[in-house]
Formats: C-alpha cells, sequence, structure tokens
C-alpha cells in the first residue's frame, strides 16, 4: 500500500515537473508521415532511429522535440489529409517523412501550397528537388539519379556489353533504369541494351521474369527490384541459372532490409548499393550503433540511420534558426552542415538535397547470411550533376 | 523455340498455384454466393503458418516439409470453418453483397494480425528439401519444384473433380450451385453444406498458400496481390465450375508468361483485358452457365420519400453543415469538404447497387476520369474552375456510358468483375501514359485561385453541388424512370413485358451514375490539390462500396450516411492508432452483426416496427 502510495505521488511529482517544464518551452512538434502499416519492414527501424535522435537532442535542446507520427496507407490522399491534420489540428510546426515517391510529391505540393516546411526523408524521386522542387521541400536520402550514378560508375568498369534491365514498374524504377543507361552510356558507348523487364511492383512473377531475362542472353543485369520481389527473383534466379557467369548490378539491394531475409540464399558477388551496418567502423557510426543497440537491442538497418539523421538534421536546423518558425528554418535547412553517422552532411542550397551517400560494395555470404563485402563510402556530393544543370532542372525564383 | 516451350512451363508452374486458391474460391461462390475478399487472406495465412510451423518441425526430411505444408492448409481449413460459423452463417440472409462487406473487415483483421504475429520483414521460407535443385530441359536449368507444381494442379483437380461428381457430398454442391433454395427445400441441412464447403474452399486457399513457400517471398501483401487475379481466374472459368477455374488459370499462366515476352511494361493490366475479351464473348466465362438467381435475403421494400420526421433531421443536419466552419478548425473544413464529396460518391454508387440492381467493383474508375480530367485541363489548358468542375462530370458521363454499352448483357458477378476490368484498364492508361497523367507521380498543382481546398468559398462550392447532385440523384431514383429502373431489376421479364426499355434504362443509369462520379472526382482533384492513379485504384472502389453498404442499400440516405461514417471513422482511426486497420475491420464486423441492412436500414426498420 505504501510503496503504491510512493509511486503514486512519484508520478504525480513526475507529472507537475513535465507540466512547469512544458510551461517553460512549448515544444517543438513535428509532424511525422510515412507508410507504417503498408512498408513497415522499413519504417520500423526508421521510428526506432528517429526517437533515438529526438531523445538525444531532447537532452540539451532549448525546447524539446515531440514528434507525432502518422500512417499514410501507401496513399497520397491520404498523406494530404493527415498533412492538414497535423498543422491545423495538432499544432505541428513542420512536416518531415514519407517513403513513397507519389506521396513525398504529394506532401511536398502540399507544404509548396501552404508555405510551410517539409523535410522528406526517404522517396527517392528525382522531381522532389529538381522538376518539382520549392523553397519549402528538403530531401535527405540520395536520390535515384545519385545511386544509379554511384552504381553505373562501377558497372562501366566491368567488361560486359551486353545489359539488361529489371526494375518495377514505377516511377523509381523508371527513372533507376532511364538515369543507369544514359550514365553508362556515356561512360561506355559501346554497350548495348538487349532488352528490360518491368515487373509490377510488389507482385513480380518471378519465374517468368527470370526465364524472359534468360532469352534476352545478356552479359550483366541492371536490377532495381527490392523487397519481396527481389526475393523471389534472387530465387528463381538462382534456381534458373540466371546469375551463373553473368554480372549484376543491383540498387539498394545491400540494404539489411533487403538482404537479410535471402539469409544464406543472398547472391554472391552483386555490386549493389546498401549499408553494411556492422561493419563500419568511423567514430561517428560506432557512436551511433553503440547507442542504437542499447537503446533497442538490435542492429539498425537502413530505416534506422534515415530516421535517426532526419530528426538529427531537424535538431541541427532548429539550433541554428533559433527558432521553429517556418522561414527562419528554411534558412537554416540551406547550406546546413552537420555530422551524421555517415560523415559530415549537408543540405546544399542549390537544390535542398542533402548530400548524404551510400555504401557501394559487393554481396558475399558469410556464415549464412548476407552480407556486404569490399565496399567504400560514396558521399552523395560527388554524385550530383553540375551546378548549371542543377539549376536548368529546377524551377528558379 | 526452347526459350518459348520453357515459358510455356513456367506458365503452366504458375497457373497450378493459382488455380488451387481460385478452385476453392469458386467452390464457395458457387455454393454460398459470397464474394469472399478474405480468400486472398487465407492464402497468405498459409504461407505464414507454414513457415511456422516448418520452422517447429525437423529439418531438411522430405516427408516434414510436405506434412508441414499439409498442417499450415488444414489450419487455415479450420479459420475459415470457424469464420464462417461465427461470422457469415449469421448474415446469410441480408442483402446480397453485405456479406463481401464482412469478409473485407475480415482481411482487415488479418493484415494487422499478420504484422503483429510475424513481424514486418518478409520472410523467405524453407524450400522442398530433395526438390532444391533443377534439371536441364532443352538446355536450360529448369527448377524441378516447379515441375512438381505442375503435376499438383491436375492431380487436385481430378480429386475435386471425382469429389464433385461422385460423391453424395458433391452431388449436394452441384445441386446447391445450381439452385440452393430447392436444395433446402429438400431437406438437405444448408448449414453443414455451407460449412463443409468454406472448409474446403479455405483448406485448398491455405494449401495454395503454402505451396508458394520455395517459389515467393511470403509478405504481409500477399493477400492484396493475389485477390484480384483470383476473381479474375473465376471468372474467366465461370463462377462456381472447377474446370472451368483450371482452364481460366492456364491461360492467365500464359497470359503472364508471354504477356512479359511481348509487352513487359503492362502485365498487370494484360489479365484484366483478356478477361474483359473472354466476358464480352462469353457472358458467363469459359465454363460456366448462367447462374439462377440466388433468392437469398428478403424481398426488397419499395423505396418511398423520406417522411416528416427524416426531413426534419435533414434540415437540422444541413444547417449544421452550413455553419460548421463557424466552430471547427481548418480541419474540420477540409474533413467535411472530404465527406461531402464522399456523399456524391456514395450515392452514385448506389444508384447502380440499388435501384439499378447493377453490381459496380469500378466505381473509382469512373471518380477517377472526373479527377483527372480535371488535373489535364489544368495542367494543359490552365482551364479555370468553371470549365474543370464542367469537364468533370462529362467525361466521366462518356466514360459512364460506354461502359454501359460494354456490360449490357451481363449481370450479378459477372457485371462486377467487368466493371473492374474497365476501372483497372483506366488505371493503367493513368499509370503508364506517363507523358500525359505523370504516370505514379500524377499530377500536382491542381489549384484555382480564390477557391483553394480547405477554405470556405471551396467548401460551400462543394457541399452545393455534392448535395445538390445527390439530390438529382433522389429525385431520379423517386421518378417513374427510377420506378421503371427498379422494376428492371425485380423482374426484368415483366418489365419488358410492360414496355419497359431496361437495358436503355440501365445504360442512362450508368451514364448518370458516371457523371456524378465524375462531379465528385472533379471536387476532389481541387480539394486535394493533386491527382494520382490511386483514386481509380481497386480501393477506391471498395471504399465507395463500404459506404454504400455501411450505411444500407435499399435505403435513400444510406449513402450518406454511409459516407459520413467512413469518412469520420478514417480519420479518427487513423489519426488515433496505427492498427487502424484492424479497428475499422473490426468495427465493420461490429455493423455487419448488429445492422445486417446497414446503419440506416436498421434504423428505418426500427421506427417502421415501432
Amino acid at each position: 500500500m505504501l510503496s503504491r502510495r510512493t509511486a503514486l505521488m512519484a508520478g504525480a511529482a513526475t507529472l507537475a515537473t513535465t507540466r512547469i517544464a512544458s510551461a517553460q518551452a512549448r515544444p517543438i512538434r513535428i509532424g511525422e508521415i510515412n507508410s507504417y502499416t503498408t512498408l513497415a519492414a522499413f519504417t520500423e527501424p526508421y521510428r526506432k532511429g528517429w526517437m533515438l535522435a529526438q531523445e538525444q537532442a531532447n537532452r540539451t535542446a532549448a525546447r524539446p522535440f515531440e514528434t507525432l507520427f502518422r500512417d499514410d496507407g501507401g496513399r497520397p490522399d491520404q498523406a494530404l489529409s493527415q498533412a492538414q491534420a497535423l498543422l491545423s489540428t495538432d499544432g505541428c510546426d513542420f512536416l518531415a517523412g514519407t517513403f513513397l515517391s507519389n506521396v513525398g510529391l504529394a506532401v511536398s505540393d502540399f507544404a509548396r501550397a501552404n508555405r510551410r516546411l517539409f523535410v522528406a526523408s526517404e522517396p527517392l524521386t528525382d522531381a522532389l528537388v529538381w522538376s518539382q522542387g520549392h523553397r519549402y521541400c528538403f530531401r535527405l536520402r540520395p536520390s535515384t539519379y545519385m545511386q544509379a550514378a554511384m552504381l553505373a560508375e562501377e558497372a562501366a568498369k566491368l567488361p560486359a556489353r551486353r545489359w539488361a534491365t529489371v526494375a518495377p514498374n514505377y516511377e523509381y524504377g523508371q527513372s533507376a533504369v532511364r538515369w543507369f543507361k544514359e550514365l553508362l552510356s556515356r561512360a561506355r558507348p559501346d554497350v548495348v541494351w538487349v532488352g528490360e523487364q518491368w515487373p509490377a511492383q510488389g507482385r513480380i512473377d518471378a519465374g517468368a521474369t527470370v526465364q524472359a531475362l534468360l532469352g534476352m542472353q545478356p552479359e550483366a543485369i541492371f536490377n532495381a527490384t527490392f523487397a519481396a520481389d527481389l526475393l523471389a527473383f534472387v530465387r528463381q534466379g538462382q534456381s534458373r541459372g540466371l546469375f551463373r557467369n553473368r554480372a549484376v548490378v543491383s540498387l539498394l539491394s545491400g540494404e539489411p532490409e533487403y538482404l537479410e531475409p535471402l539469409g544464406d540464399e543472398a547472391p554472391e558477388g552483386w555490386i549493389v548499393t546498401g549499408y553494411p551496418a556492422e561493419q563500419i567502423a568511423t567514430p561517428e557510426h560506432t557512436m551511433f550503433r553503440d547507442a542504437y543497440r542499447a537503446r533497442f537491442n538490435e542492429l539498425p538497418k537502413l530505416g534506422s540511420i534515415v530516421g535517426y539523421v532526419t530528426m538529427q538534421a531537424i535538431a541541427a536546423a532548429v539550433a541554428r534558426a533559433g527558432s521553429a518558425e517556418t522561414e527562419a528554418l528554411v534558412e537554416a535547412f540551406r547550406g546546413l552542415t552537420w555530422v551524421s553517422p555517415f560523415g559530415p552532411t549537408e543540405f546544399r542550397a542549390i537544390d535542398h538535397q542533402a548530400t548524404l551517400g551510400a555504401y557501394v560494395g559487393r554481396t558475399a555470404v558469410r556464415g549464412g547470411r548476407g552480407v556486404m563485402v569490399d565496399w567504400r563510402y560514396a558521399d552523395g556530393r560527388a554524385y550530383l550533376p553540375a551546378d548549371d544543370i542543377v539549376r536548368q532542372w529546377r524551377p528558379q525564383g | 523455340m526452347e526459350a518459348l516451350i520453357i515459358q510455356a512451363l513456367t506458365g503452366l508452374a504458375s497457373a497450378s498455384s493459382l488455380f488451387l486458391v481460385a478452385s476453392g474460391l469458386s467452390l464457395i461462390f458457387g455454393v454460398t454466393r459470397i464474394v469472399n475478399f478474405a480468400h486472398g487472406s487465407f492464402y497468405m495465412l498459409g504461407a505464414y503458418l507454414a513457415v511456422s510451423l516448418l520452422a517447429l518441425l525437423p529439418r531438411g526430411d522430405p516427408m516434414w516439409w510436405w506434412l508441414g505444408v499439409l498442417g499450415a492448409a488444414l489450419a487455415v481449413g479450420v479459420i475459415g470453418t470457424v469464420l464462417e460459423m461465427v461470422l457469415l452463417r449469421r448474415i446469410y440472409r441480408a442483402p446480397e453483397l453485405f456479406q463481401l462487406l464482412a469478409t473485407f473487415g475480415v482481411v482487415l483483421i488479418v493484415q494487422d494480425l499478420v504484422l503483429l504475429i510475424w513481424g514486418p520483414q518478409d520472410i523467405l521460407g524453407p524450400r522442398a528439401p530433395g526438390l532444391r535443385f533443377s534439371i536441364e530441359i532443352l538446355g536450360q536449368p529448369f527448377p524441378v519444384y516447379d515441375l512438381v507444381l505442375i503435376t499438383i494442379g491436375p492431380v487436385v483437380l481430378a480429386g475435386l473433380w471425382a469429389l464433385v461428381r461422385h460423391t453424395r457430398f458433391g452431388m449436394l454442391v452441384r445441386a446447391a450451385t445450381h439452385d440452393r433454395e430447392t436444395v433446402a427445400a429438400l431437406g438437405v441441412d444448408q448449414r453443414l453444406l455451407f460449412t463443409a464447403v468454406f472448409a474446403l474452399g479455405s483448406t485448398l486457399a491455405g494449401l495454395g498458400g503454402a505451396l508458394q513457400l520455395p517459389r515467393e517471398a511470403v509478405t504481409s501483401h500477399m493477400d492484396l496481390a493475389i485477390i484480384a487475379e483470383v476473381f479474375v481466374v473465376v471468372v474467366v472459368g465461370g463462377l462456381g465450375s472447377v474446370p472451368g477455374a483450371y482452364l481460366a488459370a492456364l491461360l492467365i499462366g500464359q497470359v503472364h508468361a508471354f504477356g512479359i515476352l511481348v509487352l513487359p511494361e503492362i502485365t498487370l493490366v494484360l489479365i484484366f483485358l483478356v478477361m474483359a475479351a473472354v466476358l464480352v464473348v462469353r457472358p458467363h466465362g469459359l465454363l460456366g452457365r448462367p447462374l439462377a438467381h440466388a433468392r437469398g435475403g428478403e424481398a426488397v421494400a419499395v423505396l418511398r420519400a423520406a417522411g416528416p420526421r427524416v426531413r426534419q433531421i435533414a434540415w437540422v443536419a444541413l444547417t449544421a453543415a452550413i455553419l460548421l466552419p463557424l466552430a471547427g478548425s481548418q480541419h474540420v473544413v477540409t474533413l467535411a469538404t472530404e465527406a461531402a464529396v464522399f456523399i456524391l460518391f456514395a450515392a452514385s454508387l448506389h444508384l447502380l447497387l440499388g435501384p439499378a440492381g447493377l453490381v459496380s467493383f469500378g466505381h473509382a474508375g469512373l471518380f477517377g476520369v472526373g479527377a483527372y480530367a480535371v488535373a489535364l485541363a489544368v495542367k494543359h489548358w490552365a482551364a479555370p474552375m468553371a470549365v474543370g468542375l464542367a469537364l468533370a462530370p462529362f467525361a466521366a458521363g462518356l466514360a459512364g456510358a460506354a461502359f454501359g454499352v460494354m456490360c449490357a448483357h451481363l449481370s450479378g458477378v459477372y457485371l462486377a468483375m467487368l466493371s473492374l476490368a474497365f476501372a483497372q484498364i483506366l488505371w493503367s492508361a493513368a499509370f503508364q501514359w506517363v507523358a500525359l497523367t505523370g504516370g505514379d507521380n500524377g499530377i500536382l498543382g491542381v489549384r484555382a485561385a480564390g477557391w483553394e481546398g480547405g477554405g470556405l468559398a471551396f467548401y460551400y462550392l462543394t457541399l452545393t453541388l455534392c448535395l445538390g447532385g445527390m439530390l438529382v440523384l433522389r429525385r431520379a431514383i423517386l421518378a417513374p424512370w427510377g420506378y421503371g429502373l427498379r422494376a428492371g431489376r425485380d423482374a426484368p421479364l415483366r418489365a419488358a413485358a410492360l414496355g419497359i426499355p431496361v437495358v436503355r434504362l440501365q445504360w442512362a443509369a450508368f451514364a448518370i451514375a458516371g457523371a456524378a462520379a465524375g462531379m465528385a472526382g472533379g471536387l476532389f482533384a481541387y480539394a486535394k490539390g493533386s491527382v494520382f492513379p490511386t483514386y481509380l485504384a481497386i480501393p477506391k472502389s471498395v471504399d465507395g462500396l463500404l459506404m454504400v453498404l455501411l450505411g444500407g442499400i435499399h435505403t435513400l440516405s444510406g449513402p450518406l450516411v454511409g459516407a459520413l461514417v467512413f469518412v469520420g471513422l478514417e480519420d479518427v482511426l487513423t489519426r488515433a492508432t496505427d492498427l487502424w486497420r484492424m479497428a475499422l475491420g473490426l468495427i465493420i464486423l461490429g455493423v455487419v452483426l448488429v445492422f445486417p441492412q446497414g446503419v440506416v436500414g436498421a434504423v428505418s426498420r426500427r421506427t417502421r416496427d415501432a
């Protein structure tokens, strides 16, 4: 009885102190929208990474951060409803998040119309910072263009001349293939493109797709499928001998989200972009990984990085602006530099794209699971087009 | 040549797994007339349960692997049985399609349960021991497991055929597929028969899912990925026909395998094109026969205009809607705008579902045509709002009329599936024609100065147009035109004998419903400021069905109440919890069990009884 009363009183005391604290400084409220139900494999670690960064920031921040996480169900219209509610009803200071490119573009368009800040974390589409770019939207992840450029650089070193592509049939896949083809052809004019496969996202008919690729008799394959499609593609490809004596260059496949489920069936020797979480030994990353492990008792995934770094950047921008007011924050984000677990990172003023990079390496199987080997960090800065081209692509003014 | 043969073999393997799932759905539909959306969930549960079971059993021994797969299938059969006894059995007498609502609630619940139990990671299940290798066929390696699958299809087909042709149970199944009332009148225990068929069907779906383990990843979206395809197979084959399902599975499997070679970009829509073609030539599928009209449920009361009390409530509600911006926040205005749009959308679907008796699973197609008409007009011609809002109903009305011509000779679920195909074809146009529609990135910046979505002016405009549109539809239903439509639904022969041009009335109903849905879509485009292919996708069509069914199909105010309930629930639930799908599913099940006539249907019945 006594202990219960003590507990109650202690609870009341904490409540009272938090209330006093919040009276002193109203928390900065972030409205975060993501595909929590439809893409949980990515967004759950993402939210964990975000929470970790928020807790770290709140230890020192003048005004604490508070994040409201909302699900968009993978639908742009639902994301727009959430965005509206987060700003008007929940009193959020700005918006962040999103995974799918079309959802990201929808929220970005909403942000432009309402002149509110939107920090896009994951959507890869180039349109977000270039053709549809605007003052109020910033994007963290290396875009399809950047990652395709990283892979095209490696692919150009291969002897292969006959190339085939396979990519999910939506904007991400389409622009990945387009850029990869353009950049590789530029570096290697002797390359011949022998065919394309466009499975529907999430519904690949893997056997038939693999068989069709075999029929094209390519020397190398560029793959942009991921998640469940990738698993089925790898399995059918292995059993039908598609990867025998063929180079494969594959977007995102080194990310733990997609490599781990493959277990000992992970392909060997693919050139991929990804994130070798357990091997990166820079001080920034080790600090992050240890903190993440201590907090959640597991290795971070790439989603954890994206969530963590987004929140980290927000905290840095707010500190730089000294306020959570939209225009001040926009100015603070332009040219913002901070040290992420991947190293020094910047939000470019020219197109609001972060210079966060990705790890490029080869896949291998070690101890019954897929890992990345021979990897290096490809800094995003090096894989962006020249400034005058960016100015042509992005509406100025 | 060799490559083509291998491609055909690959198609056969896919056909087998499609057939396993489709045969179960076909049996269930044939006997119970339930459009079972949860069949995809059974398939998914089969795969997940097999993963869990195989993790418990000794690894590496073929016998244990096959036992595990069978065990998972049987476990799904048990789940199906329980579902039938606890849920569906209570609502067989509800209006047709209401069971669809219930099974959709189950889909939502299972999606969240799977995430809770098995976690979000995609799982690569264990492959069949002893069958992991490939053999050379015509110089190309081919997985042996796929050969095994190719044989499993015909084996199951033969087993089912023997069961249906040569057992008493099969005889009853055939009889019930043909005319279930007569079977009941002859003293056959229908409940037992329905339960048994449901158990068999769900076991087959579970088996189909479990057998996919060596071929695909197990994910929480397998259910919806397969269900549309399986519906296509069942309809192309002919509802209730197991051999038809096999034939159709073969056809679809080959269409997939060779479609990939010729037109890799349009794999998804190809099967819908095939289905549309088959249904235009053979309205009852390849091996199907015309369905005896299922006489389940009660006679539909004649729709009448509302009484004075309902009118009073309506005036109060209208006043509240007009005064709403005074009290509410920006978000409430946005939400109310959206609700008004969906009221018109639901009312237009209701015109088809209720008075016309034309089941449409593709109503979002017409909604989307309206939305894209506005977006394209704004983007390419910088059209003012008046032009956009005139264009939207016009374009969608035309689309509706065109669709009405296509399916003049279809009815029931065949019509529903053709409408689904129609919407999918429109969807793929929006998705694929990137130069015109921007693909899945959609068209942004659909705005008109002074009429911003979320603004007061736009709210009142939407309220006026949507409620006005709804009143026009209501007037049409209560006019002689609507009586003719209803006569055509209830007794087509008698109506024709009386000189009512039933087909022409139905055709007009499609055009009018299309125009109204298009108006809703156009307003939605302005409200959101952007359009996306998701506006024409299957889930939007399902949303529309949910609204109409939630409200009550045989009432005039049902769609209004249903849309309000749906929009309100979705807003509250998605903001309150990540488990909103489960919450929504549970609420749907609750409504289905407590108000089998829909919310409004229940209220009006209660007041009538009182």
